[in-house]
């Protein structure tokens, strides 16, 4: 496992210009890496979508968004996702999904276009940033990410601190998102399962497994993969190759 | 058009965005304080209204919805926001909304747990005062982020989108000026940032110091020119 994770880190890629294809032209270029969790989000709902852009995959692990050259010409802030449609750049995978929704390139059933049921959705979407993202991001970055890079491993205080606060969002998404439906916000699949299970995902890479105390996120997670694949194996295939956890069921 | 319900408090960052946005907006709504001082937000009563326990939240009728950014765009569909500080246009309003997607784990998280740690939990015995390495962290990790603002946002604009205020502006001002409380002078390392919330500050006039005005009296940081 190791041994491919190196291999991994260090294959190498073509250079970031000569990556986005395919040959067709298209208007909007989608930049993402399947590791970062709202690029996987981004990615599903634009596969489940059958939004059709020009793929322009970007590997962090070698800092392909740190150089001067993807500051200047594709996003100021060095992160992914990020697009191009057809010279206009934004940002921030939940202004991406309104932009593309408003364009009317995204279906209803995922991201409502009736305001009250659209408010419900974005609900969720906000309030996720501090409160699952940033926790399950901090759980994932610090244990496994951190000790891959410097060789450090956390202490058992920090782990058991990490594993609280996630664990007081974890328990918000299941007692209270979860409480009566059997999607975050409502009866039906939205992007903002898409946004949370990406999310959840991440930690299996720190060996998190959100089924032991978790039952409802668990036959959620279900649901949403059933409603996405076979996109959502597809944006999890290194998540689950690195974690050695994939579901076992064929992808 | 009957007024819905707003609960806020104006010591919460993003109520006080809100409260200024609506008050600009000449927004009638039912004035619907809640003390968090006082816990009243961790009643049952309160759960009622909001599920998650927190401030911003809206009553409209029997629909009930929390989130700051999620309210503005509901009442911006629904015909009770300014357009101004909510664009319509596609682009534009993509612009704010890159922001305010931004803002959550940018100048929002970097802002708020400066002020919470170096604050507001010491002050109620929650957490001990910070040491002074953790504080020299918590204000790397506050000022990294107000580097973007300053450096990117604010690069070649006025405001953070464009020449014209915006609720991103609000947003982004209502954050920033928290840090007050905790003793924190933005202008001394960001004059692009300082200058900018004064500018804020004197397009959102009145609002913007009545909502501010607890932090102005806290933190002795009031702007000179203020009528307060």
């Amino acid at each position: 496992m190791l041994n491919w994770l190196c291999k991994w880190f260090h294959s190498d890629s073509r250079a970031l210009s000569d990556s986005c294809g395919p040959k067709v032209k298209m208007s909007l270029r989608f930049y993402y890496d399947l590791m970062s969790q709202p690029s996987r989000a981004l990615y599903i709902i634009f596969k489940i979508s059958n939004v059709q852009y020009q793929d322009c995959p970007v590997a962090l692990r070698k800092g392909e968004h740190l150089t001067e050259e993807f500051k200047e010409n594709i996003n100021r802030f060095q992160r992914v996702p990020c697009i191009i449609d057809d010279g206009y750049k934004l940002a921030e995978s939940i202004a991406i999904l309104r932009y593309l929704s408003a364009k009317g390139k995204i279906p209803e059933h995922l991201y409502p276009k009736y305001f009250v049921e659209q408010a419900r959705v974005d609900e969720f979407l906000e309030w996720h940033h501090i409160t699952l993202r940033v926790t399950c991001s901090l759980f994932f970055r610090t244990i496994w990410m951190d000790p891959l890079l410097t060789g450090v491993r956390p202490s058992n205080e920090k782990i058991q601190h990490l594993t609280q606060h996630m664990e007081a969002n974890l328990d918000i998404v299941e007692n209270v998102w979860l409480q009566k439906t059997d999607f975050l916000t409502g009866q039906r699949l939205t992007a903002a399962d898409i946004f949370a299970a990406c999310e959840i995902e991440q930690i299996r890479l720190a060996d998190y497994d959100v089924r032991i105390k978790y039952p409802k996120i668990k036959a959620w997670l279900k649901r949403v993969r059933a409603g996405c694949n076979p996109h959502y194996d597809n944006a999890h295939q290194y998540v689950y190759k690195i974690s050695g956890t994939a579901p076992h069921a064929k992808l | 058009m009957a007024k819905f319900k707003y609960y806020y408090d104006l010591m919460s960052q993003p109520s006080r965005a809100l409260w200024i946005a609506l008050r600009l907006g000449k927004i009638p709504y039912e004035d619907c304080p809640v003390a968090l001082r006082k816990s009243e937000q961790l009643k049952p009563e309160y759960q009622q209204i909001n599920r998650f326990q927190k401030v911003p939240a809206l009553v409209d009728g029997d629909f009930h919805l929390g989130e700051s950014v999620a309210i503005v765009r509901y009442l911006a569909d629904k015909g009770q926001f300014s357009e101004q500080l909510y664009p319509k246009a596609l682009e534009q309003r993509a612009r704010v909304d890159e922001f305010l997607e931004w803002q959550h784990l940018g100048v929002r998280l970097g802002c708020a747990t400066y002020f919470l740690d170096m604050w507001l939990l010491p002050m109620n015995g929650i957490k001990p005062k910070p040491s002074a390495e953790k504080a020299a962290i918590l204000s790397k990790n506050m000022e990294s982020q107000l580097k973007i603002l300053e450096e990117i946002w604010l690069k070649d604009t006025p405001f953070v989108v464009d020449n014209k205020m915006t609720v991103a502006d609000l947003f982004g001002a209502c954050e920033v000026e928290q840090t007050k409380l905790a003793h924190y002078d933005v202008g001394k390392k960001f004059p692009k940032i300082a200058e900018w919330m004064q500018r804020v500050r004197e397009q959102a006039s009145p609002h913007y110091d009545a909502a501010h005005e607890f932090i102005y009296k806290k933190s002795g940081m009031k702007p000179s020119n203020s009528k307060l």
